[in-house]
């Protein structure tokens, strides 16, 4: 193939991602909404993905409290370390490595299954029994995924606040209450408003991108090997990208 | 259309000014440059079964999904029940399916639901009670001697139970069309037998229009030949040689289609193909 074929390829995969985004967003106002599918894709997400967030949350909490209060300490400013964990991770941390976990385990998961479901033609038996399989299968993902994600990243982000305070004062000599007290008090408006935006967006690039390299699988079990890896693969570096962009932008309006 | 038969048939043949249930028109499609159905046409009329014969990946399954408006032709015109299939908008096409059944070759259960729920799908969409769901679930399993299977998941089954388990899906509403995509496809000649039985009875007892694609000509001369006995609930080959004269072939080859008739035009048939293909 020729560079302006691929190319071209790759123009109408975006334009086929970004329509297939759109319906699935344009299907939450539209009837049915299936219930059912939401809470069990809400339980698979949310509940399933619950102890990976909390070891993860818990043990970036504590590296960061371990590396900050080092380097702190060299200007002594060590008292400011819960400040430098709790505003790291509600920020950062907790919603990009949220999201990242749950890419990696629901956006290969949504990817292997609707890619399963696509090449054994259980899409096309969907559509022909009358069901609009982005409605069935798209939205529900999409509704779980961005409301799961969301209280998963509350959750992270306040396990890695406190296991940076076990680390803090257990192996640091941080005094418990001055930490959590300056972790308290850093959090301004715009951060919390920053870190809970992130996850709306995660969520949505997780679900959509997952759907998608599911829904477009071709070429038989190969096929679901493959879109698993694209979708882990794209939602990930979205992620990271999409991060910056927030990131950027927050501090355009509220200033650095 | 116009009266056009002038061999006198001994069946009574399907209504010949009926608006056609399905008709392709001069359809064409392709995939990545490599032409697979070229100028395609041909009608299936109330109460007909049209079976599509052709060898393996001649297009066989593409035509059937085009009948179905899951795929669109790249150009010419697909008219089911009157309406253009090829040019409907998304949502017309889920009202226009409520009439049609469809079989798929692997069977495309779905693997996360039983039996019961892969059979009740569509009655469970169209949001029917819990009593009339079970009962026709009851029903139509019967119909398909698959009775005991109903909280099996469709991995615990043999291919030819998933088979039936499709077609019972496909027929719970009754559909007016149905379109059975190689349904004896993968199956040893025993279990294939058995699903052209149920077939021909789901022909003989409910009727309706059917498109069946295959690449077995036992299957095709099975479905000409016989004929479903409801008093011995089993299928019997039509006395003194006799067709089912609602029963007609299409054969399909190289993109084209070669052959459009009844199977004893089907045998006395002269292009070389034809010849080879049969023999
Ligand atoms: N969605 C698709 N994308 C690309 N090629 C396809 C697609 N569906 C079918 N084809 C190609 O069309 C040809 C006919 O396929 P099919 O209709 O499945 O054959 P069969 O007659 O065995 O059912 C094959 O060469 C297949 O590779
Ligand atoms: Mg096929």
């Amino acid at each position: 193939m020729e560079i302006g074929e691929i190319l071209r390829e790759k123009i109408l995969r975006v334009q086929e991602y970004v329509l297939l985004s759109v319906e699935a967003m344009a299907n939450l106002f539209r009837r049915p909404l299936y219930w059912g599918d939401i809470c069990t894709q809400a339980d698979i997400i949310g509940v399933g993905s619950l102890p990976i967030v909390i070891l993860t949350g818990f043990f970036t909490g504590g590296v960061l409290a371990l590396q900050s209060s080092s380097t702190l300490s060299e200007f002594g400013a060590k008292s400011i370390t819960g400040q430098l964990v709790s505003l790291s991770m509600i920020r950062e941390l907790g919603p990009v490595l949220t999201g990242l976990m749950v890419s990696g385990r629901n956006a290969s998961g949504m990817a292997s299954e609707l890619g399963s479901m696509q090449v054994t033609e259980q899409i096309d038996a969907m559509r022909a029994l009358g069901t609009d399989p982005i409605k069935k299968l798209v939205t529900p993902r999409l509704i779980a995924t961005v409301v799961m994600l969301f209280f998963l990243t509350i959750v992270s982000d306040t396990v890695g606040t406190l296991g940076g305070g076990m680390v803090g004062t257990t192996m640091m000599n941080l005094d418990a209450s001055q930490y959590f007290h300056t972790s308290y008090q850093a959090l301004a408006y715009p951060d919390v408003l920053q870190g809970l935006i992130k996850p709306l967006f995660f969520g949505l690039i997780i679900a959509t991108v997952g759907c998608y390299y599911g829904m477009s699988t071709k070429g038989g079990t190969r096929g679901v090997g493959h879109a698993t890896t694209q979708a882990v693969v794209t939602s990930s570096v979205l992620i990271i990208a999409v991060d910056f962009i927030i990131s950027r932008l927050m501090l355009g309006i509220f200033g650095g | 259309m116009a009266h056009s038969n002038l061999l006198p048939e001994p069946a009574p043949i399907p209504d010949a000014n009926a608006v056609p249930v399905v008709e392709f028109s001069h359809v064409s499609i392709g995939f990545d440059g490599k032409q697979v159905l070229r100028d395609i046409s041909f009608t299936a009329r109330q109460g007909e079964t049209r079976i599509l014969l052709g060898p393996a990946s001649c297009g066989k399954s593409v035509l059937l999904k085009l009948a179905n408006g899951l795929m669109r032709p790249d150009s010419g015109k697909i008219y089911v029940f009157g309406e253009e299939v090829s040019a409907l908008p998304q949502s017309d096409l889920f009202r226009l399916r409520e009439k049609i059944g469809m079989v798929f070759q692997e069977s495309a259960l779905f693997d996360s639901l039983t039996v019961r729920e892969n059979v009740a799908y569509r009655l469970r969409e169209a949001h029917a009670e819990d009593a009339t769901v079970e009962a026709r679930v009851q029903e139509v399993l019967r119909f398909v001697e698959l009775e005991h299977t109903l909280d099996k998941f469709p991995s615990q089954l043999s291919g030819g139970m998933r088979r039936r388990v499709a077609i019972a899906r496909a027929i719970i509403t009754h559909p007016e069309l149905l379109l059975y995509d190689s349904p004896t496809g993968g199956l040893d000649p025993i279990t294939s037998a058995t699903i052209i039985d149920l077939i021909v009875k789901q022909r003989d007892v409910y009727g309706g229009t059917s498109l069946l694609v295959t690449h077995r000509l036992q299957d095709a001369y099975m479905l000409a030949t016989h004929t479903f006995n409801r008093e011995t609930n089993q299928m019997q080959r039509i006395p003194n040689s006799g067709l089912d004269f609602s029963t007609t072939f299409l054969v399909l080859n190289n993109t084209s289609v070669v052959f459009d008739g009844t199977l004893q035009e089907l045998q006395h048939a002269e292009d070389p193909f034809l010849k080879e293909f049969l023999s």
